[in-house]
C-alpha cells in the first residue's frame, strides 16, 4: 500500500490544505490590498513610465517628453502651457525682448514659494537660467540656455543680454529642461541631495520615491496656483501595457495611458472613461540623401503610393490623423494648403519614368522599431506592401531605438526610416528646422536646397515672416518628398467613473489637472 | 572538506570576473547605440556633442576608458549612472535585496511545490495520481516564466482580484530604512502588516518564477525516488516490515534528495536570470528591472556593474553548490579530506 492510501496521510493532506487556506485567507482579509482607487482624497496612476533621476535639467532623463508630466507635478517651469499649446505663465508672469531683441527681461512670481516653505526668488530664475546655460553641468537644451549672457537678478526681475538671436527662446522656458531649481537648497544638499530629496514649486511635494516602482505625492498647501483636487497622488511606474491594464481593470489604479487602442475600445465597454485626442507626436518616414532617395521621382512616387487614410483608420482604429507637412493642426506653421495626392496611378508612372516597374524592382533597406510606438511595426509593413505595388521591394529591418539614434546622428540610416518626432512646443523650429537642417545631428535629409530655405529662419527677428518662411519650406519639402510625414498620434488615456481629465495637447498627464466629476 | 580547494575556486573567479568585465565592457561600446545619440537635442552643435562625449568619458579610445574604468573598478568605484545620475553601487545596493528575497522565495516556493510534487508522484507510481501531476508537471515545465506572469496577473490581479500586480509594498505603508531587505528587516522588527504586504505583492512574481523550476525539481526527484526505491537497502527495510511512509521518507529520500538539491542551487541562478523580465512585468523595483532600464537607456557603467553583480552572484551560487554536494555525498567528502 502506498504511504498517501493511509488514513494518516489523509489527514496531514487535510490538515495542510486547512492551515494554507487560512494563512492565504489572512493575508487577503488583512488589508493591503486596500483599494487605494476608490479613496477620495487619493489618486492612484498607473503611470507608462519609470522616474530615473529628480534633476530635470541633466542626463536623458531631461530631453525624455514623457517624463515631463511628473516632474512638471513637483516643479515648475519658467513657462507653463495650456492645453493647446498656447504660453501661459508659471514661475514668470512676464517676458519678452527689447525692441532690437538684444536683451531678454522676465518678471518672478511674487507669490511662489518652495516647498520648504523658503520664497522663490529671482535669484533662484537667474541661477537655473545661468546653471543651464553651463556646458559643464551636461544640459543637452545647453545650446540654447547659452544664446543669453549676463544674467542679472534685480528686485522680481530678471534680465540677460542676447548672445545670439533664438526666436524659440521662451517657447523652451515651457520645454525641456526649463524648470527653476531652488538655488539655495540645491547648493546647500547637492545632486546627490536634491536626488533623495527634491524640493520644488508645483503642486505637489515629494512624500515617497522609491525608484522603479511608485512616488507618493502631498498637495503643496502654498502652492501659487491653488490646491490641486487631490491631496494624494500614487504614482506607480509600471512599463508593461498588460500590467497597466490589470491595475486599471482591477481597480487599483484610477487612471492610465498609452495601452493598445483595442483596449481604450474595450475598456470604454465595460464603463470606464477615457479621452483620445492628438498629441504633439506624429509618425513619419525619414529619407536620407543619398542612393535611391536622390531621386525626386522616386521619393515623390514612394510619398504619393501611402494611403495614411487606410492605416490611420484600419491599423490606428481612427488613434491618429493623417498629415502632409511635419506641422500637426495644432503647431504655429501649420499650413492645411499644403498636401501630398495618395495617387497610385501617378506614383507608378514616376516610378516607370525612373527605371522601375513590378518586374524589375527598385531595391532597399527600410528600418523601423517593433514596439517602441503603438502598430510602428505593423504600419511599415503595410507601407512596404503599398509601395509593392509601385514597383519597389523594401526589405524591412527592426532595430532598436538607440541604433537608430546612433545611426541618425552618423547619416547612417538605410534610404527610409520610420520615426516618431515629438513637438511639445509646436514651434517649426523644433520641428521641420531640427529635422531637415543638413547642421541638426537629428536629420536625415541633408541638402544644400533646403538648407538654403531654413538657414535664415533661424535667427528671424520678425515672427510672422518666421512662420511664413517655415511653410515655405514645408511646401518645397512636401513637394519634392523630402521626408514622409504620416499621421499624428493620438494619445489614450483611461480613468474610473468619477473623475475628469482633460487631454493636453502636448500629451502631458498632469495629476494636478484631474478632476473630481 | 579542504577549504583550500575553495580558496583555489574564490581565485579563479577573479581572472573570470575580470573577462566578463571585458567583454561587456567592448561589447557595450561595439555595438549599435550611442548613450550620447541618445541624450542630444536636436540643435546640438559638433563641439556641443563633443563637450557631452567628454563630459561622460567616452571621447577617449575603448582601450583608454577600459584602463581608466579598470582603475576606478580596483579601487571599488564603478562610476555614475547615466540614467539615474546616482552612484552605481548605491544603486545597485538599493535593488539587490529586493531581487535577493524575490528569488529566495521563488525558491523555497519552487523547492517545496517541486518537492510534494515528485515525492507524491513517485509515492503512487504507476497509478492515475502519479500519471496526472505528471502531465500537469509536463504543462507547467513547458510554459515560461514571463507567461504565467502575465496568466497569474490575469487571473489573481484581475478576474480574483486577490493580489497586487505592480510594486513590491502597499505604498500605503511606509518602509523602514534598514538593509534593503525589507522582508527580513520587518519580520526582525515583527511589523507583520508590513510582511503580510511584501509576502502578497512578491507572491504572484516568486510564483511566475517558481513554477517552471519546480516541475524540473519534481521530475528530478520522481526519477531519484524511483531508483532509489529499486535499490537493496529499500527492498530490505520493506523486509523488516517497515511502514510505507518511513520507507519513503526515511529510508529513499535521503538518499535521492542530493541530486535535486544540486539543481535547485544551479536553478537559483536561473531563478535570478528570469527576475529580469518577471521585475518589469510586475514593476518590482529589483535589479532585473534595473537592468533593462540601464540597457534601453544604454547606461554603460551600470550595466558594467549589473552584469558584473550577476556574474559574482552565479559564481557564489556554484561555489555554494560544490560545497552543499560534498556536505551531502559522504564520498566526496571523503575524497576531498584524503
Amino acid at each position: 500500500m502506498n504511504f498517501t492510501d493511509t488514513p494518516e496521510f489523509a489527514e496531514q493532506r487535510r490538515a495542510f490544505l486547512r492551515h494554507t487556506g487560512l494563512s492565504l485567507a489572512a493575508l487577503g482579509a488583512s488589508g493591503p490590498l486596500q483599494v487605494l482607487a476608490q479613496n477620495s482624497n487619493t489618486l492612484t496612476i498607473a503611470y507608462n513610465v519609470s522616474l530615473p533621476s529628480w534633476d530635470p535639467t541633466v542626463g536623458p532623463s531631461a530631453v525624455n517628453p514623457t517624463i515631463q508630466a511628473l516632474y512638471k507635478a513637483v516643479l515648475s517651469q519658467y513657462i507653463d502651457q495650456n492645453a493647446d499649446l498656447s504660453l501661459k505663465p508659471d514661475l514668470l508672469t512676464k517676458w519678452g525682448w527689447n525692441a532690437d531683441r538684444s536683451k531678454i527681461s522676465m518678471t518672478v512670481r511674487k507669490n511662489a514659494k518652495w516647498h520648504d516653505g523658503s520664497k522663490v526668488t529671482a535669484e533662484d530664475v537667474a541661477w537655473s537660467l545661468i546653471r543651464a546655460g553651463d556646458p559643464k553641468t551636461g544640459n543637452p537644451i545647453q545650446f540654447v540656455w547659452g544664446k543669453v549672457t549676463n544674467v542679472k537678478a534685480e528686485g522680481d526681475t530678471v534680465t540677460a543680454d542676447v548672445k545670439e538671436f533664438e526666436p524659440a527662446f521662451f517657447k523652451w522656458m515651457a520645454f525641456l529642461t526649463g524648470y527653476v531649481l531652488p538655488k539655495a537648497y540645491y547648493e546647500k544638499v547637492g545632486k546627490e541631495g536634491f536626488e533623495k530629496k527634491p524640493v520644488g514649486s508645483g503642486p505637489y511635494m515629494v512624500e515617497e520615491f522609491v525608484a522603479g516602482s511608485h512616488m507618493k505625492l502631498k498637495a503643496f498647501a502654498d502652492y501659487f496656483g491653488g490646491k490641486p483636487a487631490f491631496e494624494t497622488v500614487i504614482v506607480k511606474f509600471v512599463t508593461d501595457p498588460s500590467a497597466r491594464i490589470a491595475e486599471i481593470e482591477s481597480g487599483r489604479s484610477d487612471m492610465t495611458m498609452e495601452i493598445p487602442f483595442e483596449e481604450y475600445d474595450r475598456l470604454k465597454a465595460k464603463g470606464f472613461s477615457g479621452t483620445n485626442a492628438p498629441v504633439t507626436d506624429i509618425g513619419m518616414i525619414f529619407l536620407t540623401s543619398l542612393g535611391p532617395m536622390l531621386d525626386v521621382r522616386v521619393r515623390k512616387a514612394l510619398a504619393m503610393s501611402i494611403n495614411k487614410k487606410a492605416l490611420t483608420e484600419k491599423l490606428l482604429k481612427g488613434a491618429a490623423q493623417p498629415i502632409d507637412t511635419l506641422q500637426a493642426p495644432s503647431y504655429a506653421a501649420y499650413d492645411p494648403s499644403t498636401k501630398v495626392a495618395y495617387d497610385v496611378a501617378k506614383a507608378t508612372d514616376l516610378m516607370k519614368q525612373a527605371g522601375f516597374t513590378k518586374e524589375n524592382p527598385l531595391r532597399f533597406k527600410v528600418q523601423t522599431t517593433r514596439g517602441f510606438k503603438p502598430k510602428d511595426f505593423e504600419v511599415m509593413q503595410a507601407v512596404v506592401g503599398m509601395w509593392k505595388n509601385i514597383g519597389v521591394e523594401a526589405e524591412l529591418e527592426v532595430y532598436e531605438i538607440a541604433k537608430h539614434y546612433e545611426l541618425r546622428a552618423q547619416h547612417k540610416l538605410a534610404p527610409a526610416a520610420f520615426y516618431n518626432w515629438g513637438n511639445a512646443i509646436g514651434d517649426p523650429s523644433t520641428s521641420t528646422g531640427f529635422a531637415m537642417f543638413t547642421h541638426s545631428p537629428h536629420s536625415a535629409w541633408k541638402t544644400k536646397e533646403v538648407d538654403d530655405l531654413i538657414g535664415p529662419l533661424w535667427g528671424e527677428k520678425d515672427e510672422a515672416k518666421r512662420i511664413a518662411g517655415y511653410k515655405k519650406v514645408d511646401k518645397y519639402i512636401a513637394e519634392n518628398a523630402c521626408v514622409i510625414p504620416l499621421f499624428q498620434y493620438n494619445q489614450t488615456v483611461v480613468f474610473r467613473k468619477g473623475l475628469n481629465a482633460a487631454p493636453h495637447g502636448a500629451g502631458f498627464v498632469l495629476p494636478q489637472t484631474v478632476k473630481k466629476a | 572538506m579542504n577549504p583550500l580547494v575553495y580558496l583555489k575556486r574564490v581565485l579563479i573567479a577573479i581572472p573570470t570576473l575580470l573577462g566578463v568585465g571585458l567583454v561587456v565592457f567592448v561589447l557595450m561600446r561595439v555595438v549599435p547605440g550611442d548613450p550620447i545619440a541618445m541624450m542630444i537635442a536636436p540643435g546640438a552643435s559638433p563641439q556641443d556633442i563633443q563637450n557631452m562625449r567628454a563630459l561622460y568619458g567616452l571621447d577617449k579610445s575603448i582601450a583608454q576608458q577600459f584602463v581608466i574604468w579598470l582603475g576606478e573598478v580596483l579601487q571599488g568605484r564603478f562610476g555614475t549612472s547615466i540614467t539615474f545620475r546616482q552612484d552605481v553601487l548605491t544603486l545597485i545596493g538599493e535593488r539587490l535585496p529586493a531581487t535577493l528575497e524575490l528569488g529566495g522565495v521563488a525558491m523555497l516556493l519552487a523547492v517545496l511545490l517541486g518537492g510534494a510534487a515528485g515525492l507524491w508522484s513517485a509515492a503512487r507510481d504507476g497509478g492515475w495520481v502519479s500519471n496526472l501531476i505528471d502531465a500537469l508537471v509536463a504543462v507547467i515545465q513547458s510554459i515560461p516564466d514571463f507567461l504565467w506572469g502575465l496568466m497569474l496577473m490575469l487571473l489573481f490581479g484581475v478576474l480574483l482580484p486577490w493580489l497586487p500586480i505592480s510594486g513590491r509594498l502597499d505604498p500605503g505603508l511606509s518602509q523602514q530604512a534598514g538593509t534593503g531587505f525589507l522582508l527580513i528587516d520587518s519580520l526582525i522588527h515583527a511589523r507583520t502588516e508590513l510582511v503580510k504586504s511584501l509576502l502578497l505583492y512578491m507572491l504572484a512574481p516568486a510564483l511566475s518564477l517558481a513554477l517552471p523550476v519546480a516541475a524540473m525539481l519534481a521530475r528530478l526527484l520522481k526519477a531519484s525516488m524511483q531508483e532509489a526505491m529499486s535499490s537493496d537497502y529499500v527492498m530490505l527495510a520493506r523486509l523488516k516490515g517497515m511502514s510505507t511512509r518511513h520507507v519513503l521518507l526515511v529510508e529513499a529520500l535521503p538518499n535521492a534528495v542530493t541530486p535535486t538539491l544540486s539543481l535547485s542551487a544551479v536553478q537559483f541562478a536561473f531563478i535570478l536570470g528570469g527576475t529580469v523580465l518577471i521585475e518589469r512585468l510586475f514593476s518590482y523595483p529589483g535589479i532585473g528591472s534595473l537592468a533593462i532600464d540601464a540597457v534601453i537607456g544604454r547606461d554603460l557603467p551600470l550595466i558594467q556593474a549589473i552584469v558584473l553583480t550577476f556574474a559574482l552572484l552565479f559564481i557564489a551560487i556554484n561555489i555554494a553548490v560544490d560545497v552543499l554536494v560534498v556536505f551531502l555525498n559522504p564520498r566526496l567528502r571523503a575524497s576531498q579530506t584524503a
